[in-house]
């Protein structure tokens, strides 16, 4: 039976806004992936910890609390410590278009802003992990 | 009523009617609700108005809280703003009030609303982001620099820590000389909603609920001008919920606090008349107003038949309104204007004590100067231009607007039956009920966003190609952190450090016990203990809550 894509949705920092981060993780379910999700309030420490942990293919993170650029780069860094490299990061929130850039910059392979369509983050995964 | 001419001329209308033709549009509400073509006075039959709307200012005040209503005086317009430091919130608010605004409203960031002080690890990157950083009476001191706590009000948006930053604030006050039963305002102090949408909690539910009676108390006391609980549906809205699921959960929210005044020993008619409310106004303007009217009179009718209370304040439902946050788009954020501006409208023909207009630019960052003036002169041209003011409650018999007032209140009923088979809010919260609820109607949102069932204009439908955003955007200095965490380090240093341990023990062993902590909190905070050691505190003795996971 084919490996079915493992997605882990996870939300950084302090805020408590999951909406968008549920909304997403039940767009990736229906289109078929396997998602676990961390519930609120992670730190860095422990959303690489469950990353590797899970073996994911993937990582969504959710951040609209205005400290994307402390938590991301810190994630980035710790999946490094721990050779996690290949594990493909993505994010949204309520990110400035010139912090995207910035974090595109050093690996996180997508931000989504707000009204994105979930269709599209579907597409973005199956262009990079086609069904097996 | 010429009972056979309407019958004749009904039935013209609609054989005419089936032979026109109609537009491939979803004729719902943006909750999802029908909407018919057409209501007529087949719609309201039976209906009673002494029964279901009364007069302005008398049972059950469907029609309006006051008797005068905008006539007396407007509503309080209060911009929700903090960022940075306390001085930099500061110079915001001497700007607000400088432009006519009418009281403050202070947003945290989320150490603060999380109970950790600017220097802790978990502040990391977020301190001064989303809200100003208070971590001390001293922060609070600068916060309200040359304002008058007897002069305006203050509104907090803060909830788990609300006992905290409450004392701050009453401190702040005392040491300008005011008194505390002088001071007026609001803190949301609504932890259940908090568990249901918000999700920035400290302690365990009951341990919560604890502290908040404890809080009713207190301010009945000695600070009797403060709204005590803001019980609010703004955020359960946000999180995706629907009309009807936003006022059936705020209710049952605030039916749950009332019960939990009454098993605590309180009067309903001491602390009742102090609690208020804070709804969403939302996209959908009809389905708005008929929300703000419907939430009066189920409150006034349940707090006099189920709660037996006799004083007339305690049955008025008075509630603050923010319009929709989730509403705003990235695309084209100019169309945010026009947006709030109708969402505004529906909050003053619903009878609304006072408003927050969201600035176009929220849904990018914290709002930049230009965009809240914007924002704030949108309530004035509400007020001064518009001559929706000139009557009270205008759409007061409205075949459509009491017919879908009743049918709300019907299907918020519903909801309290359900909510009352699973034991009641805080075991409907343990068992994920809210949440689910919530969760659905968020996705199914989305799903009919995205097969261009409900549009939004500039993001599914009327896009501009290549879009730049060309806004000016407020960011937040990095040096904020520094500058901050510096702040609180000094106030450790200056301080008497016995003292500090001593009120923290004190405060521990009254968490242990049952004597109210709102007297001892105030004794810490009047010693410059942290916000962080004040929660620690409690924290060991109470514990942290732990959230029911599930996608």
């Amino acid at each position: 039976m084919a490996r079915k894509v493992r997605v882990l949705i996870a939300k950084p920092g302090l805020d408590g806004h999951d909406r968008g981060a549920k909304v997403v993780a039940n767009a990736l379910k229906d289109a078929g992936m396997e998602i676990i999700y961390t519930g609120l309030h992670q730190t860095p420490e422990m959303i690489a910890e469950s990353a590797v942990q899970e073996d994911v293919d993937i990582v969504g993170l959710s951040i609209l609390s205005g400290a994307h650029m402390t938590m991301f780069p810190r994630i980035m860094e710790l999946m490094k410590e721990k050779g996690a490299e290949h594990i493909l990061i993505f994010g949204g929130g309520i990110i400035p278009a010139e912090d995207m850039d910035k974090l595109e910059e050093i690996g996180v392979a997508r931000i989504f802003g707000p009204g994105t369509d979930t269709g599209d983050i579907v597409t973005f995964i199956r262009e990079r992990f086609p069904e097996e | 009523m010429d009972r056979k001419k309407y019958e004749d001329r009904k039935k013209r209308y609609f054989d005419t009617l089936s032979g026109c033709g109609c537009q491939d549009i979803e004729y719902t509400t943006v909750s999802g609700e029908e909407v018919k073509e057409l209501y007529t006075p087949d719609d309201i039959e039976g209906f009673d108005y002494n029964e279901e709307l009364g007069f302005p200012g008398q049972y059950p005040y469907t029609r309006g809280v006051y008797p005068n209503m905008y006539r007396g005086r407007f509503w309080t317009q209060r911009q929700f703003a903090g960022f940075g430091t306390p001085k930099d919130t500061n110079g915001r608010y001497h700007y607000l009030l400088d432009h006519g605004q009418m009281g403050l409203s202070v947003d945290f960031d989320m150490p603060t609303i999380m109970g950790y002080d600017s220097d802790h690890k978990r502040s990391e990157g977020e301190v001064g982001r989303c809200g100003v950083a208070i971590d001390s009476l001293k922060d609070m001191e600068l916060l309200f620099d040359g304002i008058d706590p007897g002069a305006i009000t203050t509104s907090m948006t803060i909830n788990a820590p609300a006992s905290i930053m409450l004392a701050f604030y009453l401190c702040a006050g005392e040491k300008k000389g005011t008194a505390f039963e002088k001071m007026g305002g609001t803190i949301q102090n609504d932890i259940l909603k908090e568990y249901i949408a918000q999700k920035s909690w400290i302690f365990p539910p009951e341990e919560s609920i604890r502290i908040i009676t404890d809080i009713l108390a207190f301010c009945t006391d000695h600070v009797p001008r403060w709204n005590t609980i803001s019980i609010s549906g703004y955020h359960i809205r946000e999180a995706g919920s629907t009309a009807i699921q936003e006022l059936a959960f705020t209710l049952a929210d605030g039916f749950a606090y009332v019960e939990a005044g009454i098993a605590a020993g309180l009067d309903v008619d001491k602390f009742a008349p102090r609690l208020s409310f804070f709804f969403n106004a939302h996209l959908d303007f009809f389905e708005e107003i008929v929300k703000y009217r419907v939430a009066r009179r189920i409150w006034a009718k349940r707090m006099r038949q189920q709660y037996g209370a006799k004083d007339p304040k305690s049955l008025l439902l008075r509630f603050h309104t923010q319009t929709a946050g989730c509403s705003l788009t990235a695309q084209q954020p100019e169309n945010n204007i026009v947006r709030t501006a109708f969402q505004g409208m529906s909050a003053v023909l619903g009878g609304t004590q006072s408003l927050h207009t969201n600035s176009m630019d929220e849904v990018l960052a914290l709002p930049s100067e230009k965009a809240v003036r914007i924002a704030l002169r949108t309530q004035q041209l509400i007020a001064y231009e518009t001559g929706v003011i000139n009557t009270i409650d205008p759409l007061a018999g409205s075949y459509f607007i009491e017919a879908k007032t009743t049918e709300m209140e019907e299907a918020a009923e519903e909801y309290f039956h359900k909510i009352d088979e699973l034991g009641g809010v805080v075991k409907a919260i343990d068992r994920g009920f809210f949440q689910r609820e919530i969760q659905k109607s968020a996705y199914e949102y989305q799903k009919a966003v995205e097969a261009g069932r409900k549009v939004i204009v500039g993001v599914n439908r009327f896009r501009l190609e290549n879009e730049e955003i060309d806004i000016p955007l407020l960011r937040i200095d990095e040096e904020v952190e520094r500058e901050q965490k510096k702040a609180v380090q000094d106030v450790r240093e200056a301080r008497d450090n016995d003292k500090v341990s001593r009120e923290l023990e004190r405060l521990r062993a009254a968490a242990e016990g049952t004597e109210n902590l709102m007297p001892v909190i105030i004794d810490c905070a009047r010693c410059y203990c942290t916000e962080g050691e004040i929660t620690d505190t409690l924290k060991g003795v109470f514990g942290e809550y732990i959230e029911p996971l599930f996608i």
